[in-house]
């Protein structure tokens, strides 16, 4: 957005309370881990307030002054209290650099609109400051997990050599023990065999009767798709129980087949589902171009509309994938020891014998679902280039 | 021409038929090759999980084991007044007699004490007891029986033998609900016998914080993704999409790790010295674990149909309302959020859907009372195996869910689901 109106500089008296009141909030922080609460506040407030000031009056240039302040102070959180400390001081140091000089040069207001209020700039930061909060609380347990799996103890909290950064504090034996372990090791192999098989089996079915679906003229279209939905839908305990009760009855509780028919099953939705809204943006008169031309249904549909609706089908069959890779009630219930998942393995080790070993399969998972997500991604984009391309 | 096209009966296609069966033939040709595509994930569906639901739903109101293991006594039983304050008559104890000297050969009379144990308590003990001298037993059979075991004299054991005669019962229906089987209908049971109404409650309770705390987290995330620039909203997607993809272990292990008593959170909270050592804060096993945990991993489910309904609300209208002389407040509160609804009512019954049939998460950081009813139906049916009060619980919460997925199918189509944007 164009800035029609030049922004002023800020006078002394708006900056320098405010940065005082960030540096009271750290300085709350640090008091109470060193002793005293109030006494921290009061330091941090006077502290800070000086340095704002200081800083817009020194003759210096802005870059050099911001420079100094993070040097400064990682310098004094290295005195203090280590390594891990002089990083938090050069975060604080930049940061409070960075807040002095966006209020005094009045560059809070420099992408809003020039009408607004002071109320109204002050609750448009506070609301992206909430929202922050809210993506942090996303994303934490996951951010905790990947520093705990390379801890040296077998602890589930950051000890004090992994606070001071210390490289002792640190090891690789967690992920050791899951590539040595033959509990783990078993459960990966199982883990791998039933997936892909599952996948398969959802991913076959699933696309044919999504293209079935997407046909104009179905019959009981509404009920169809909501019988093939439910799997999504029913409480996976429910689904667990009945498939237990009725695959024992088949004698398939237990086999490696009952577990990846219930797989199978739990996956299907999530193929239906996308690949139905990768039909909804086909063009049919591309088959019947293909059909004039003299091609058979069979060679239609493989060389026309399967590559156009393959992104669809790859994001359904990696929903499939991690469904089923995931899944741990209704494999406890369908499956027996032979069957032991990834999944299950983990849910043993968090009722019973609790081992960080869990927090180093947790990471491997979870760059494995960035893995997956980042192939989604592309997927996306490409189908909408290709959607962008025919005509609709 | 003009004459063909006047009378539309007439209309003929290429071939010489009439148009109009013509195009009926051709319809039904298309209508029956969706269905043949249709047809093999439809039988697969419902035959891996439909039909298993159903043998569920099933064995909620069988009790044939009754009936098949003492069928003489059922029958003999069935003239005895349950009433009367008079036991069975001779000829019940003697068809017992019989009958169990059958079951004991095919030592199936265990399998009817642990059945009748669900209802009164010590018939399993009873039965395997008797089961051992039922054979050398002589006639008069009354006092034969009461011989072995004083608990044939009572009269509560043969009125719940009478009640559970019938191949098909409510009887777990009515247990499912605190209910009791009387002879003359349901009864309620003692006050500390009542469980499962409590429960029920707790998880439509705790369901709805949950889901009311997604909304409050969701609806701002949701707010800022629709209203950034596409590059920056692209990024923060990522941070709501990679919980989303994470495996709900992973996602339930961390939050063990950062709730427990030694846990990440405690830890910090003693080191910046605002809780005492001795005094750390209990966030585990208890209903304050489970309700953080799985709004947590219930967020993105929020989040994403309020991003897809709020991107389609056109930010125009906003400033319009402005320019017009609202407030803030006011042109947020009569514009936007009316227009947005939509979205947090799709968020909302799909978070509580999940969030009621819940296990894993309950299981692991719910302790005892911030258990769901899920975990009490994978007690029964791993633990107790009162595999049948286990499916009538399970088909209450089924139908509550069928419920609000049909409520969900009528306000957003269920095929308008959205999966990762």
């Amino acid at each position: 957005m164009a800035v029609l109106t030049t922004v002023p500089r800020r006078p002394a008296s708006f900056y320098v309370p405010v940065v005082a009141a960030f540096g009271a909030f750290v300085g709350l922080f640090v008091g109470t881990a060193q002793g005293s609460g109030p006494l921290g506040i009061l330091g941090g407030a006077i502290l800070m307030g000086a340095l704002a000031f200081l800083l817009t009056h020194a003759p210096l240039a802005e870059k050099q002054l911001r420079w100094i302040v993070a040097v400064v102070f990682a310098i004094a959180g290295f005195a203090l209290a280590g390594l891990s400390a002089g990083i938090i001081g050069a975060a604080l140091g930049w940061f409070f650099g960075w807040l002095t000089f966006w209020l005094f040069e009045g560059r809070y207001r420099a992408h809003l609109v020039p009408y607004l209020t002071p109320g109204q700039v002050l609750w448009h930061y506070t609301f992206r400051v909430i929202c922050g909060a809210i993506f942090i609380f996303l994303i934490t347990p996951i951010l905790v997990v990947l520093p705990l799996s390379f801890n040296a103890q077998d602890f589930f909290t950051f000890t004090p050599e992994m606070l001071a950064l210390d490289p002792a504090g640190y090891s690789l034996k967690h992920y050791r023990d899951f590539f040595t372990n033959s509990d783990w090791q078993n459960a990966l192999r199982n883990s791998l065999m039933i997936a892909p098989v599952a996948t398969l089996l959802s991913v076959g079915f699933g696309t044919l009767a999504a293209i079935g679906l997407s046909q104009p003229h179905v019959p009981f279209r509404r009920a169809i798709m909501a019988i093939l939905i439910s799997p999504m839908i029913v409480p996976l305990i429910i689904s667990a129980a009945g498939m237990y009760f009725f695959y024992s009855r088949a004698g398939l509780q237990g086999t490696y087949i009952g577990v990846v028919l219930a797989h199978a099953a739990l996956g299907i939705p999530f193929v239906i589902i996308t690949v139905t809204a990768t039909l909804v943006g086909f063009d049919n008169s591309l088959t019947r171009a293909a059909a004039n031309m003299g091609a058979d249904p069979v060679t239609t549909f493989f060389r026309v509309q399967m590559p156009l609706i393959l992104p669809g089908v790859i994001s359904g069959a990696l929903f499939a994938f991690i469904t089923s890779f995931d899944e741990v009630v209704v494999v406890l219930f369908v499956g027996s020891a032979g069957q032991k998942t990834l999944p299950w393995q983990m849910f043993i080790g968090l009722r019973e014998q609790i081992s960080p070993t869990i927090l180093a399969v947790a990471t491997i998972l979870v760059a494995i679902s960035i893995a997956l997500l980042t192939v989604l991604e592309l997927l996306r984009r490409r189908s909408e280039r290709l959607r962008g391309m025919s005509p609709s | 021409m003009t004459e063909a096209t006047t009378q539309p009966g007439r209309v003929l296609a290429a071939d010489g038929t009439p148009l109009k069966r013509s195009l009926a033939r051709a319809l039904r040709m298309q209508k029956i090759r969706a269905l043949m595509l249709v047809a093999p994930l439809l039988i697969f569906v419902l035959v891996t999980f439909i039909a298993p639901i159903a043998d569920m739903l099933f064995r909620s109101i069988e009790n044939q084991v009754v009936k098949d293991t003492i069928p003489r006594t059922v029958e003999a039983l069935d003239s005895w007044d349950p009433h009367s304050t008079e036991l069975p008559p001779e000829a019940v104890f003697a068809a017992l007699q019989a009958d169990l000297v059958e079951a004991v050969d095919q030592k199936t009379h265990t399998r009817l004490g642990s059945r009748l144990n669900y209802e009164y308590s010590g018939a399993a003990s009873l039965l395997r007891k008797t089961g051992r001298g039922v054979e050398k037993m002589k006639a008069p059979y009354q006092e034969a029986f009461l011989k072995v075991d004083k608990d044939w004299g009572d009269l509560e054991l043969w009125r719940t033998l009478y009640i559970y005669s019938p191949a098909y019962t409510n009887g777990y229906f009515l247990n499912a609900v605190d209910l009791k089987k009387g002879i003359d209908g349901p009864e309620a049971r003692p006050e500390n016998e009542q469980i499962y109404i409590l429960l029920f409650k707790r998880t439509m309770f705790m369901s709805l914080v949950i889901t009311f705390s997604c909304i409050m987290l969701g609806y701002p995330v949701a707010w800022i993704l629709a209203n950034i620039r596409a590059r920056t909203a692209n990024l923060l997607m990522i941070l709501v999409l990679l919980p989303f993809w994470t495996s709900l272990l992973v996602r339930t292990s961390a939050w063990k790790v950062m709730l427990q008593q030694e846990g990440v959170i405690n830890e910090t909270l003693v080191w910046l010295g605002l809780v005492a050592d001795n005094d750390r804060l209990i966030l585990i096993n208890n209903q304050f674990g489970t309700i953080v945990a799985m709004t947590h991993i219930l967020l993105p489910f929020m989040i994403l149909p309020m991003y897809s309904v709020m991107k389609t609300i056109p930010p125009s209208y906003l400033r319009a309302a402005k320019s017009l002389g609202a407030t803030n407040w006011t042109a947020f509160w009569r514009v936007y959020f009316p227009q947005s609804v939509p979205g947090i009512g799709a968020g909302s019954i799909l978070v509580f859907i999940l969030a009621i049939g819940y296990y894993i998460t309950p299981e692991i950081v719910g302790g005892t009372d911030g258990t769901f009813i899920s975990n009490r139906i994978a007690y029964h049916i791993s633990k107790s195996l009162n595999w049948g009060l286990g499916a009538a619980l399970g088909a209450i919460l089924l139908g509550a869910v069928l419920l609000l997925y049909y409520v969900y199918d009528k306000i957003v189509g269920i095929d308008n689901v959205k999966l990762g944007g």
